[in-house]
């Protein structure tokens, strides 16, 4: 599926993360920015979950730009799966 | 019964370790109408994931009369948190339609000995009305709660410091309970920075006959804990009581006296309520006796 | 060469000369020859009805003589307001002395200026109980000559005694004085409080200049620094930003979490078998440590229990405890709020105390050694109860020392609070970047997921789950952490070894390595 509208989940408050996504042109893959306040430690490992969830949702092309606060695992999970559906206006949500 | 935002997962995940005998991960009042879909997912997999100790889990769903109480069940059900809480229940219609939500999701997902009970809440007027035939409704129901915030709305009243408008409601609610072996408990207190003002609340409410009290603060769960956990001294008198109460049955002596005082069923009752709230072990008891 | 703790540690480093081994808590102490003194008492006669007064900073330094290579003396109880340091280090670069050993008993957020000084070489050694921020970051890249010594606050006072530290020129700044330099923290419109690290480096510095924006007729009294060794006196405008130097009253935390890590620590001492009549106590300033106190405080209160004393690191928050009886007196270094300096002034029971008599290791009366229960803070800890309170999580150096070494080989019951993880980082590792307090020296480690008690402390483990405290295995309780958090990629640290950490019998308990590319 490609998301349709621009959309985002989750806040900027400590570990949380806000994860903004915007539709691309189908075939031009998944572009995923990451900043975190735990760069070092976890980038690989955040980004990992997040095609974890792009995979399960069956996301190929996306702009993904997530701003993490040391969000856990299951919070990443959790914020991407809801801007996913949000974009996609399988759900209602905010933007 | 500390209550967590569903939104918020810097509260969620350290929502077990507070000490609190229960935790409400709030899929209702506390979460914006915009957000509602974030915080059904976010709760979702912090239930999967987060550890939560000995405390136990409810998750307050929406009213089934809004658009997401049916999605909330269908995302949380199959998880069985210890309880799962309907708010605004207004008759036992309502209890009706839920239950049957329950019953087909956790069909759907093959959960044939469905651990979960339910929590009602009563916070309107026509709920408190209703609250006697709700409290037997279904069987799976095991405590009930009373929502000042919202029954004062409701009722067109402020909520003022001394409760005198909920009063009623309170004892009403309570007296439902009893009636029908559920656990009650009360509402919040807002002021997380008058300790007093909740200490006195507190005291009062476990006088009128609750069993535990809503929390929106982990400030405030010492203050109840407080309150509710027997002196050393009522443990110690209950201790004596039981453990002669064994003695006695042991004997084929079914009333006694100690220190004068008659010893009866409702006395050794009494006892055993004070000896659970301070986590004693019946059995520990018995078996001392018995050596 | 190997440490006790398994640290490889450079037998030479130039600029320091050899260097030995940490060895255990007391070993080296109790087995070793004491080291010998190498520090004299200057003669500093003067004539009959002579002014110490000189017009400004710039003159008193002048007149002693300054030097390339001396060695330059602060005291840090100025905390973040400190104008003192900063403006004794830009006159001497005006004067074009260089290659300066620094040496002040803390160094903090208001010292960043010192960045340029180090990166152009004026500054070429650094000893310190602290060093935090930019600076921090600049000694962690590899910009500092020699290595950074970190020592102990009580280990500053034997490194004075030995002579690894040779004080050349102090300047020490006070909230009242006399033209002869009888200075105090205790009283004037800065008042700090406790003047206590100040003393070691009155006593034995070659020069001791007393700048003081609160110039008093003589004589300045109660004061705790004496004329008889002080040189020079200078009246300045201002010591620095009054409202960093001393605000207020400390708050006790409103988090939750460290709450509830106090809460639990509090229980932790109610049954160690060292809660009674008697107990003696000291808490940290910030967060769950000095929240410990509040619940500590409410314990004391509910069982009727009076304390002997308490040592500090004091809060206004000590004071209370003190006003209210729960402790006969207080002994205190350093003092943290306005209410404390009116404190030090006016109750007799309050004490000010010099760092010598705090927790130099070479004396026979240190106060850490009489103490029963002390709760420290940290930024890591390990498996092996090790305690990091110096480097960040990327091993940059960030933080201090301070007294955490030296009260944990005192006291009978050394707690350290802290959370098991911060924003997903965690903080109980299998080693910690640095250790500046040994696992040998720490009994009890109180997170809000569980207590771990050092296995040499059987009995005491024994007795907190008898009273239903949620005891855990260290292993164990990292490996919860690990599973929540995900276990964090290290930083690969470089190979230049940039600090090192003296323990407070002067012996090196770990060393740091420079770290590439702090943003």
């Amino acid at each position: 599926m490609t998301p349709k509208f621009k959309a985002q989940a989750g806040t900027f408050e400590s570990s949380d993360i806000m994860v903004l996504i915007e539709p691309v042109t189908e075939e031009t893959g998944r572009q995923i920015d990451i900043s975190s306040t735990v760069m070092l430690q976890f980038e690989n490992d955040i980004k990992t979950t997040i095609n974890q969830v792009l995979d399960e949702l069956d996301i190929q092309d996306v702009h993904l730009i997530a701003k993490d606060k040391g969000a856990l695992t299951p919070t990443i999970k959790a914020r991407v799966e809801a801007a996913v559906k949000r974009s996609l206006g399988i759900q209602e949500g905010t933007m | 019964m500390l209550y967590i935002p569903g939104n918020n997962p810097a509260m969620i995940q350290q929502s077990g370790v507070y000490g609190c005998d229960a935790v409400l991960l709030d899929l209702e009042d506390a979460v914006a109408l915009n957000q509602k879909d974030a915080a059904r997912i976010l709760v979702r997999n912090m239930l999967q994931t987060v550890e939560f100790y000995d405390t136990e889990v409810c998750v307050r769903v929406n009213n089934m009369h809004t658009p997401f109480g049916l999605a909330d069940l269908e995302e949380i059900v199959p998880l069985q948190p210890d309880n799962i809480r309907f708010p605004k229940t207004e008759t036992v219609q309502d209890v009706k339609d839920f239950m049957k939500e329950v019953r087909r999701i956790e069909k759907k997902h093959g959960i044939k000995n469905p651990t979960m009970t339910i929590h009602v809440m009563i916070e309107t007027a026509k709920g408190v009305a209703n609250v006697y035939d709700i409290a037997n409704a279904d069987s799976r129901i095991d405590a009930i709660t009373i929502g000042g915030q919202d029954l004062t709305a409701d009722m067109g009243i402020v909520k003022t410091p001394d409760g005198v408008g909920i009063d009623y409601a309170r004892k009403r609610i309570v007296m439902a309970g009893k009636a029908y072996g559920l656990d009650v408990l009360d509402t919040v207190f807002a002021d997380v920075n008058d300790e007093e003002g909740l200490r006195e609340e507190t005291e009062y409410i476990k006088k009128i006959g609750f069993a535990g009290k809503a929390l929106i603060n982990p400030r405030q769960v010492d203050v109840v804990h407080e309150v509710f956990n027997p002196t050393e001294n009522e443990v110690r008198k209950a201790y004596r009581v039981y453990s002669e109460f064994i003695r006695n049955k042991n004997a084929g002596i079914g009333v006694f006296a100690i220190d004068g005082k008659m010893v009866d069923a409702p006395v050794v009752q009494r006892a055993i309520t004070v000896l659970e709230y301070a986590n004693i072990d019946l059995k520990e008891i018995e078996k001392s006796v018995a050596s | 060469m190997k440490n006790a703790l398994g640290v490889e540690i450079p037998e030479y480093i130039e600029g320091f000369g050899e260097l030995k081994p940490f060895r255990g808590v007391w070993k080296s102490i109790i087995e070793d020859e004491a080291p010998a003194t190498n520090i004299s008492r200057t003669l500093k006669a003067k004539k009959p009805h002579t002014s110490k007064l000189c017009d400004n900073l710039e003159a008193a330094i002048k007149k002693c003589n300054p030097f390339d290579g001396m060695t330059v003396t602060f005291h840090h109880h100025l905390r973040g307001g400190d104008g003192v340091l900063m403006q004794t280090i830009k006159i001497l670069d005006e004067m074009g002395i260089k290659d300066i050993t620094l040496a002040s008993s803390s160094l903090t957020s208001a010292h960043d200026g010192l960045v340029p000084y180090v990166e152009k070489g004026m500054i070429t050694k650094i000893f310190s109980s602290g060093i935090r921020g930019r600076l921090g970051e600049i000694i962690s890249m590899g910009k500092l000559k020699y290595p950074a010594i970190i020592h102990s606050h009580g280990g500053r006072v034997r490194d004075f005694l030995t002579g690894r530290i040779k004080p050349d020129l102090s300047v020490l700044a006070a909230s009242a004085a006399d033209e002869e330099g009888n200075a105090t923290g205790s009283h004037g419109p800065s008042a700090f409080g406790s003047m206590g690290y100040a003393d070691i480096d009155a006593r034995y510095s070659k020069n001791v200049i007393i700048v003081t924006d609160n110039l008093v007729d003589y004589p300045c009294v109660p004061s705790t620094v004496r004329q008889h060794f002080i040189d020079y006196v200078v009246k300045v405008d201002s010591i620095g930003d009054a409202s960093k130097i001393a605000s207020g009253t400390t708050r006790i935390t409103t988090s939750p979490m460290d709450l509830r890590i106090a809460r639990i620590a509090a229980n932790v001492i109610e049954h160690s078998g060292l809660f009674k009549d008697g107990m003696s106590f000291q808490v940290g300033a910030g967060g769950a440590s000095l929240a410990v106190a509040k619940f500590l405080r409410e314990d004391m209160k509910r069982k009727d229990i009076k304390g002997s004393f308490m040592i500090g690191g004091v809060t206004s928050y000590g004071v209370d405890m003190l006003n209210e009886g729960l402790f006969q007196a207080i002994f205190d270094v350093q003092s943290f709020d306005a209410a404390v300096s009116s404190s030090v002034l006016n109750n007799p029971n309050h004490i000010e105390i010099t760092c010598d008599q705090y927790a130099n290791p070479n004396n026979c009366g240190s106060m850490t050694n009489k103490l029963d229960v002390v709760v420290l803070g940290a930024l890591e800890v390990d498996v092996d109860f090790n305690v990091n309170v110096i480097t960040g999580s990327s091993g940059e150096i960030r933080g201090a020392s301070g007294g955490h070494s030296d009260t944990a080989s005192g006291a009978n019951l050394t707690v350290v609070v802290c959370p098991s993880f911060r924003g997903r980082l965690p903080i109980v590792k299998d080693r910690v970047h640095t250790v500046v307090t040994p696992g040998e020296s720490v009994d009890v480690i109180v997170t809000e997921r569980g207590v771990c008690v050092n296995p040499s402390k059987p009995n005491l483990a024994a007795a907190l789950i008898k009273a239903g405290v949620k005891v855990v295995d260290i292993k164990d309780l990292k490996e919860k952490v690990d599973a929540m958090t995900g276990i964090p990629a290290e930083k690969e640290l470089g190979d230049k070894i940039v600090a090192l950490v003296e323990y407070r019998d002067g012996t090196i308990i770990d060393v740091i390595y420079n770290v590439e590319n702090l943003s």
